[in-house]
């Protein structure tokens, strides 16, 4: 099966800062990956590079065979490549209905999707703030939602751009324990209707019970890539990452 | 209401308005009602990029005076009627809007509006050294004392300022309950955010400057006529640049209505203390008014508005309350 996302040989530098060195990445339709690291290991760097939000130095990105080079992200997000921001970033002054009206009316439209009236358009959304839970909340502005609400709305925003990958990036920071599994039932249900999902998390419980497959950066390279179990068992990532 | 029915709305108002100044008998009304209409023109235009969008335009002034001196420069080459002369400052506006969105739109906050700035000190050097069109000596335009149909010239430029500013708020409102306005909120909300929602944001920005820029323009392009002696000071004058930042601020930057009532409220105080005390006290009324709504009512007389509307019980929250997009995607 080829790779939904191929990552060749990435590199990133700010001025004389190496942020990525030589990141090879590849996962395959369907996969669950965990993408795990201290602070300032690049992981939100490495994304960014992904989605267009920054320009890789070198190396290349290929997504459902497609090389990325040079497209911007707006366009890599109608490919099909969604994300979630770390620190949520909702359209403040939309309410959450018209969050995700955006997503509808500029990628899946653009896609040529089936939206072809307002009311598609505000069906799709109410479906989609029903399926996270928020739909009595419609018209709220997304200042009046609360933490664990904000990263949901978050995710439906990425689920109203129809990804075939979804990256979730600290998806669950700073969420209670019974906030975390809400999260995580809905990135499974995400995944089992046949999204791809990288999921950075700090939250090691989190990523270890969702990811199929672990990988680990530190200090901007990639250490190790494998079945979690064996992964945290790493001598070098144990060093580096879980401080034993 | 949908677009063509709006449309015909405000065009019965615009009548309505022109009706009662002719039954007022006295011409002075259309030259006073003249400012404020194109006020309404051109703080729609700066709430178009500003408001919308999110950056400020510092410029509105070189937009303003381009399409004056695009008047001018026609009525040396080749005199046309006033209407195609608007048409064509709203052109040349335009495509200098677009030019100055390529330029500056990687720019944000502070930075953008410093180089709006620049753009209009450059066009006003570039008048002031061009003969043609007058230079630094300025251009006079003799206009006719009367015209058929309408009496005296001043009405006719009243008439024809009223259908741009009837335009411009159509074309405003139509934008912000489309797809494009939509873009335009996510710009000013968050652009890294709209981006990874599949914006264009770069395009939606070119746009904005271009329909912003165009229709400052086309406010621009009677203004020879109607002030007879064209200089770089007046057409460039800091009154433009201000007036179409307060007006929309005091009035309310998210929706259309903001400029309009913003623009009717101090174009019509600055016309009242210019004739009761003096033209020179204008910007200091919008600047007095400036810092008061900032203090006080930081998201203009709309914002009041809509907040005193969320406080009764029941009420809608945030902008939801607003219809949905009459453009299908």
């Amino acid at each position: 099966m080829s790779a939904l996302l191929e990552v060749n040989n990435l590199g990133k530098r700010f001025g004389g800062f190496v942020a990525l060195e030589n990141i090879a990445l590849s996962v395959q339709p369907g996969e669950r990956v965990g993408l795990i690291g201290p602070n300032g290991s690049g992981k939100s760097t490495l994304v960014n590079c992904i989605c267009g939000t920054l320009r890789n130095e070198a190396g290349s990105v290929y997504f459902d065979g497609h090389p990325l080079d040079g497209s911007i992200a707006h366009q890599r997000t109608r490919r099909g490549l969604a994300r979630t921001f770390q620190l949520p970033r909702p359209f403040a002054s939309l309410s959450l209905a018209e969050n995700l009206r955006i997503p509808l009316l500029y990628t899946v439209a653009a896609r040529g999707g089936v939206l072809r009236t307002a009311r598609h358009v505000e069906e799709r959304c109410l479906d989609l703030l029903r399926e996270v839970g928020l739909e009595a909340k419609a018209k709220r502005l997304p200042r009046d939602l609360t933490q664990v609400e904000m990263r949901k709305l978050e995710l439906a925003r990425a689920m109203a751009a129809e990804p075939k990958l979804l990256i979730a990036d600290e998806s669950m920071a700073g969420l209670t324990h019974s906030e975390v599994e809400e999260i995580l039932s809905l990135l499974n249900r995400l995944n089992e209707q046949g999204i791809t999902i990288i999921l950075i998390e700090h939250i090691m419980r989190a990523v270890m019970s969702f990811s199929q497959r672990l990988v680990v950066l530190v200090s901007g390279r990639k250490i190790a890539d494998g079945e979690p179990n064996v992964v945290v068992r790493d001598p070098e990532v144990e060093r580096a990452y879980l401080g034993q | 209401m949908r677009t063509d029915v709006f449309f015909v709305v405000c065009l019965v108002v615009g009548a309505a308005v022109y009706g009662t100044a002719v039954a007022l008998g006295n011409d002075y009304y259309f030259f006073a009602g003249y400012v404020v209409v194109q006020y309404v023109v051109l703080s729609t235009a700066w709430n178009i990029l500003g408001g919308y969008c999110g950056y400020v335009n510092f410029g509105s002034a070189a937009f303003f005076a381009l399409g004056a001196y695009s008047t001018v420069a026609m009525h040396r080459l080749y005199p046309v009627l006033i209407p195609l002369d608007v048409v064509i400052g709203g052109v040349v506006s335009g495509i200098v809007g677009l030019g100055m969105g390529y330029l500056t739109l990687r720019l944000r906050g502070a930075f953008f509006a410093i180089a709006t700035l620049a753009l209009a000190v450059v066009l006003q050097t570039l008048v002031v050294n061009w003969d043609y069109v007058g230079g630094s000596r300025g251009a006079y335009i003799l206009r006719p004392e009367s015209i058929p149909l309408f009496g005296s010239y001043i009405r006719y430029l009243f008439l024809i300022m009223m259908l741009l500013a009837v335009g411009a708020i159509t074309v405003a409102r139509l934008i912000e309950r489309s797809r494009l306005g939509y873009g335009f909120a996510t710009i000013r909300d968050d652009e890294l955010a709209a981006e990874a929602s599949g914006v264009p944001t770069l395009r939606l920005k070119l746009i904005a400057t271009t329909i912003s820029g165009a229709l400052m323009g086309m406010a621009g392009a009677p203004f020879p006529y109607y002030i007879g002696f064209l200089q770089p000071s007046s057409a460039f004058g800091l009154d433009y640049a201000v007036n179409s930042i307060a007006m929309p601020l005091i009035g309310g930057t998210t929706s259309w209505v903001g400029p309009l009532v913003g623009a009717i409220l101090l174009g019509s105080l600055q016309q009242i203390a210019t004739v009761t005390i003096s033209s020179a006290v204008n910007l200091l009324i919008v600047g007095f008014l400036l810092v008061g709504f900032v203090i006080v009512a930081p998201n203009g007389i709309i914002g009041l508005v809509h907040k005193y509307v969320q406080q009764k019980p029941a009420g809608p929250v945030g902008r939801a309350d607003a219809d949905a997009p009459e453009t299908a995607p």
